[in-house]
């Protein structure tokens, strides 16, 4: 039974999130829906299906996810089962450390493996990795590590330890019984972690684009290259149809996987460890050069100088060179504050819309339910091309808009925001309001007293991923047109990558490190205000 | 014959586990009382083989010491069932057997065998969520019993049910047992449930096993003063140098009696009242009683002295 919920004041409020959500994304991406489908739209996604080069590049982009997700799930399995086995202080660390290569910008993963790839002499040879398939699928594994390791990781502390101890006494040898009982219960979870891994690694767009190297191209890349590179706006319009229909069909799955998830036991009871020391250690070192590897490569680089190691990469920062509209770290300082504003904007709409999700009433939860799952599917890419296209003409030109780069960046923001405050919100037990009001708190003050009060940390986590998010936003920034007052970080770390030559490339390296350490940071301030709740992201 | 012998289980400083030697013959059923944090639940794991501990466990004279919990014809019903959720009553069942090898056919009639014993037809598709704490109960003693073992572990399977079934089940519990011949130690802190199911009793405190022997004769004569208190038993009183027990039902009111005390309080039991006395040197004591004096008397009263338990 559901209780009466007050929210008369609250309906005013929820304009805005209701507001910002349709103009920003809702008409934008159906501008490129419309586009796409419409008249010689409709040519163009007939033209692109007879097309080979469409085809392939379609079936490569599933192929790719596909391989992405299956290396992921069995390199980060293990090491679920790992960080399970740990007490609950050392799995917040190697949680926090492993986190950060997940919000870590595209470009600078991009750039520290092209350049792990050069400095291991891997680049040309026998056994070549740059500009290689390969060198996509071990970036997608790198990313999407984390995803595992949280997601899978946390249902199995959630586990109850004591049906595979009676699946031991039964007669199951241990690995009959993780087969039988442990993996059973953990499917929900490698599913839904499946799918989140997939779609980031059917959706990614600057891995692709800086590893692949000129000829593997994905429809990320396809939209990016006919909207930017040719202006062929309806091919790309076309082309950003397929791809969102096929990411919807992709939440749809995700979304019904993750109704199914059971509710993990609260009091799980784990009288032993998980997972040997052999295997923590095996784990350890996959993951050290795995994740550490290339980041490792980065930060030497960014150093050196050929001959012995100082800071003028650093102090080069400073200067505009060619390439650039404006000195490194002016981009940086620009990201700084696009990414203090996208957070803003992110957590103002974010908890705003995970009120109504939890409280509102049924219509409008329908709706934000929608309007909130469509933008963490869709790419940023889409979003991007969707904000070029729709609003371009007066009075919503809003393209060369200074604010518009931190509305980009809150787009890709705010689901981060809803994913923490939801859960948050819901696993407040109605008793406890209850037992407020009775106890003389008026409707307004236990939202205050109860709901605000809990929900704070949940909103201070989903801010800190909205904050590392826009730092390293590339996919939709990359579409915005660019005024030298406006360069980000990510985008001048692009074009510096894009150089060819040694010119650059300590520059490059070093402008990497600075964003890596920023997002590093924010990491480490969610996961220290995250406390001991357990969530999966 | 199931030995156990010298078993001892640390965790860091911790004894758990402290010296433990029993024996448990082919059918018999052995009780082990304890309070909670007593060490009996660990006891029951070593024996099954999910905790390792020195000392040694053998069955027939085959060590099982170093053997998997799935190399022991040992069965464990968990505290609080540890159902398989994702798998109805009836593999819940059958999973036992199927570890085994049986063929599908023998399975089934074997499950429908030992649903039919614990009382569960009809229930072998039902969701393990669905499952009242009594039918939950069932189901996993039918599992625990299905693949035959020789000895079942039953780390207090009534804990978690409510007086009325409790009762019942404490008494098919034997019944089943008995029915399916196997050999059981029942770990628990409640004495009613000790006394009822085993033929003998151990007594556990602090790690280790204090006395063993039937139910009977460990309550009449307990070999400690600990052991009195695990029994239940408070009435502890200085009898010149020595400490002795008074046991609930020693008290006589009389009169001319040699003691004293003053009624505090009297709680109504149905067939008996429980009394709390208190002496003029402020010491409570605990009777049973059919006709309690009224709160607030002063009562004198006399020791049946066949009801005082010595010790040493």
């Amino acid at each position: 039974m559901r209780a009466r919920k007050n929210i008369g004041g609250l309906d005013a409020l929820m304009l805005i999130p209701a507001v910002f959500i349709g103009l920003f994304f809702l008409f934008p991406v159906g501008t490129v829906v419309g586009r796409g489908l419409a008249g010689d739209g409709l040519d163009a996604v007939i033209d692109l299906a007879r097309s080979q080069r469409q085809r392939d590049v379609l079936r490569f982009t599933f192929w790719q996810a596909v391989v992405s997700t299956v290396l992921t799930v069995v390199i980060a399995l293990p090491a679920a089962a790992t960080v399970a086995g740990l007490s609950s202080r050392a799995r917040r660390v190697v949680r926090s450390i492993v986190t950060v290569p997940f919000v870590l910008p595209t470009v600078v993963v991009a750039g520290a493996f092209d350049e792990l790839f050069l400095a291991t002499g891997l680049d040309a040879g026998a056994v070549r990795l740059r500009h290689t398939v390969w060198a996509i699928l071990i970036a997608h594994v790198f990313f999407n590590y984390a995803v595992v390791v949280r997601v899978v990781g946390t249902a199995w502390v959630g586990l109850d330890c004591r049906q595979a101890e009676a699946a031991r006494v039964l007669g199951a040898t241990r690995w009959q019984a993780w087969k039988e009982v442990t993996l059973p219960r953990l499917r929900p979870a490698i599913a839904s972690a499946s799918a989140i891994v997939f779609l980031f690694s059917f959706t990614s767009f600057g891995v692709v684009l800086i590893l692949g190297g000129p000829r593997r191209a994905t429809l990320e890349t396809e939209i990016y290259r006919y909207a930017v590179s040719r202006t062929d706006l309806t091919t790309a319009a076309a082309l950003a149809v397929v791809q969102l229909t096929t990411v919807l069909g992709l939440v749809a799955i995700s979304t019904w996987l993750e109704r199914r998830r059971p509710a993990t036991t609260r009091v799980a009871r784990r009288t032993r460890t998980l997972g040997s020391r052999a295997g923590r250690r095996v784990n350890g070192l996959v993951a050290i050069a795995l994740l550490g590897g290339p980041l490792a490569v980065l930060v030497e680089r960014s150093f050196s100088t050929g001959t012995g190691y100082d800071l003028s990469h650093y102090e080069a920062l400073g200067t505009r060179v060619r390439q650039l509209p404006a000195p490194a770290t002016t981009a940086l300082w620009n990201s700084l504050q696009h990414a203090v504003m996208a957070t803003a904007i992110a957590l103002v709409i974010g908890v705003l819309a995970s009120v109504v999700v939890v409280h509102g009433r049924s219509s409008l939860r329908r709706f934000f339910d929608l309007g909130l799952t469509l933008p963490l599917g869709t790419s940023a890419v889409t979003v991007g091309f969707g904000i070029l296209i729709a609003l371009d003409e007066p009075p919503i030109d809003f393209r060369t808009r200074w604010w518009i780069i931190p509305v980009a960046h809150a787009l890709v923001g705010v689901p981060f925001v809803v994913r923490t405050m939801v859960p948050l919100l819901r696993s407040i037990d109605p008793s406890i309001r209850e037992a407020a009001a009775v106890l003389g708190a008026s409707p307004s003050r236990v939202r205050r007293e109860i709901d605000l009060a809990i929900g704070a940390r949940g909103a201070l986590v989903g801010g800190g991923f909205a904050f590392a998010v826009s730092l390293g936003e590339f996919g939709a920034t990359s579409f915005l047109p660019r005024r030298p007052d406006d360069l980000t970080a990510p985008v001048a770390l692009f074009r510096l990558l894009s150089t060819p030559g040694d010119l650059l490339r300590g520059q490059a390296m070093a402008l990497a490190v600075v964003l890596m350490v920023l997002v590093a940071v924010s990491v480490f301030v969610i996961e220290s205000s995250r406390g001991t709740t357990e969530g999966a992201l | 014959m199931l030995r156990v012998d010298a078993l001892t289980i640390r965790f860091g400083d911790v004894v758990a586990v402290d010296g433990v030697s029993l024996t448990l013959a082919a059918g018999e059923r052995l009780a082990v009382l304890g309070p909670s944090g007593c060490g009996k639940s660990m006891l029951l794991r070593a024996i099954a083989g999910l905790e390792a501990g020195d000392g040694t466990v053998s069955l027939d004279g085959v060590n099982l010491t170093d053997k998997a919990p799935d190399q022991r014809p040992i069965g464990l019903m968990f505290q609080d069932h540890a159902l398989f959720p994702h798998r109805t009553v009836e593999q819940n069942v059958a999973f036992g057997l199927r570890m085994a090898g049986n063929a599908p056919g023998e399975r089934d009639q074997r499950v429908h065998e030992l649903l039919a014993l614990v009382g569960m037809e009809g229930f072998g598709d039902r969701a393990t969520a669905t499952l009242s704490g009594g039918e939950a109960q069932r189901a996993a003693l039918a599992r625990a019993l299905a693949p035959g073992p020789n000895v079942l572990l039953l780390d207090e399977p009534l804990g978690s049910l409510d007086r009325h079934r409790r009762e019942r089940l404490i008494e098919e519990l034997p019944d089943v047992l008995r029915a399916t011949g196997t050999a059981a130690i029942h770990v628990t802190h409640d004495h009613d449930e000790a006394f009822a199911i085993g033929d003998r009793l151990a007594v556990m405190h602090a790690g280790k096993v204090l006395q063993v022997g039937p139910p009977g004769e460990v309550w009449a004569a307990p070999a400690s003063i600990t052991v009195a208190r695990v029994l239940g038993h408070t009435n502890e009183v200085t009898e010149g140098a020595a400490t002795v027990v008074w046991r609930s039902d020693a008290l006589r009111l009389d009169p001319a009696g040699p003691h004293e005390a003053m009624v505090e309080r009297v709680h109504f039991r149905g067939v008996e009242h429980d009394v709390r006395l208190r002496t003029p040197a402020g010491q409570p004591l605990r009777f049973v009683l059919a006709d309690p004096p009224a709160v607030g008397d002063n009562v004198r009263f006399s020791i049946e002295p066949e009801r005082v338990i010595r010790f040493g």
